[in-house]
């Protein structure tokens, strides 16, 4: 089970309260792209094993939504961070590093 | 004008920790930029109360003010006066961006009373409810079972607790049967 700390409200709650939101950070194709990138918009996900950014939902507290950065394999959390960016900040991208030196980075 | 009655009408239970259905309630749903000046004094002017900080909740002579989230409060006023006071602050906000709802009728609003109110709640609830975690002037949104809901604490082994009314007679028949005597396991 995971132990998420919501950058919205500030309280670190267990995973029942959370709704999760799916991949992080996609970049959107509307109408006009391609098919390709309009397909894999919709359907290609990644599937990591260790270092992953997710969407979570404060579903049962605040309602709001935020980033998680966390490993698949041993459900460690990174950290949280706020909604309203695309990438995700550089000193949580440093740490994670720092505790995964073969992690590829941010892509 | 129809007769308003709460979701179980004032029942109660009959256990050590009494589970009381606190009838009707004045509830607005306020949503706008807690940070303005010109908020905090439709606030202050309708319930007499300043805006509580991130998960607590104040009181004032005409009710209470809970923050919800980041942008939202709960106001607890008198049931009767719940559209008055909707009017009066939007009035009061003007053309700053905002809304103010009266939900007294979509909620439900119970009353845990008792030894060990901390430990029915905590039998449903993820949270930390020792008396160092939570205390009198905390404001928690949670689950309770697999239901929403917020609750505070008024005084010493007194809790209030909202939910939507529409799941309140759910919401009762859980808290009884949780607080049944006997079941506590008496940690805190």
């Amino acid at each position: 089970m995971l132990t998420l700390k919501c950058p919205c409200c500030g309280v670190t709650a267990e995973e029942t309260e959370f709704a999760p939101g799916g991949e992080a950070h996609l970049t959107r194709f509307g109408p006009g792209t391609d098919d390709q990138a309009f397909a894999d918009y919709l359907f290609a996900r990644k599937n990591p094993r260790g270092v992953h950014f997710e969407r979570w939902r404060h579903a049962f507290g605040c309602g709001k939504w935020f980033h998680a950065a966390r490993c698949t394999a041993t459900l460690e959390v990174f950290g949280t961070y706020t909604a309203q960016t695309s990438t995700p900040p550089e000193e949580l991208v440093a740490k994670i590093k720092a505790k995964r030196p073969d992690w590829e980075g941010f892509a | 004008m129809s007769n308003a009655i709460s979701i179980l009408n004032g029942a109660s239970s009959s256990d050590a920790v009494k589970i009381t259905d606190s009838g009707l309630r004045g509830m607005i749903t306020l949503r706008g930029d807690l940070d303005s000046a010109q908020l905090k004094s439709a606030v202050s002017a309708a319930v007499g109360s300043d805006i509580p900080a991130q998960r607590k909740i104040t009181h004032g002579p005409m009710g209470g003010v809970a923050w919800m989230s980041p942008d939202e409060l709960l106001l607890l006023v008198a049931y009767d006066q719940a559209d008055a006071i909707t009017a009066q602050i939007s009035e009061a906000l003007g053309a700053e961006h905002h809304m103010a709802v009266n939900v007294s009728d979509a909620r439900a609003i119970f009353r845990i009373e008792g030894q060990g109110a901390r430990e029915v709640l905590a039998k449903g609830a993820p949270i930390d409810l020792s008396p160092e975690a939570f205390g009198i002037g905390d404001f928690r949104r949670t689950r309770v079972g697999q239901l929403a809901a917020a609750f505070w604490m008024t005084q010493t082994d007194m809790f209030e607790l909202i939910c939507f009314r529409s799941v309140g007679e759910f919401m009762f028949d859980w808290l009884t049967n949780a607080a049944r005597d006997g079941s506590l396991p008496e940690y805190f």
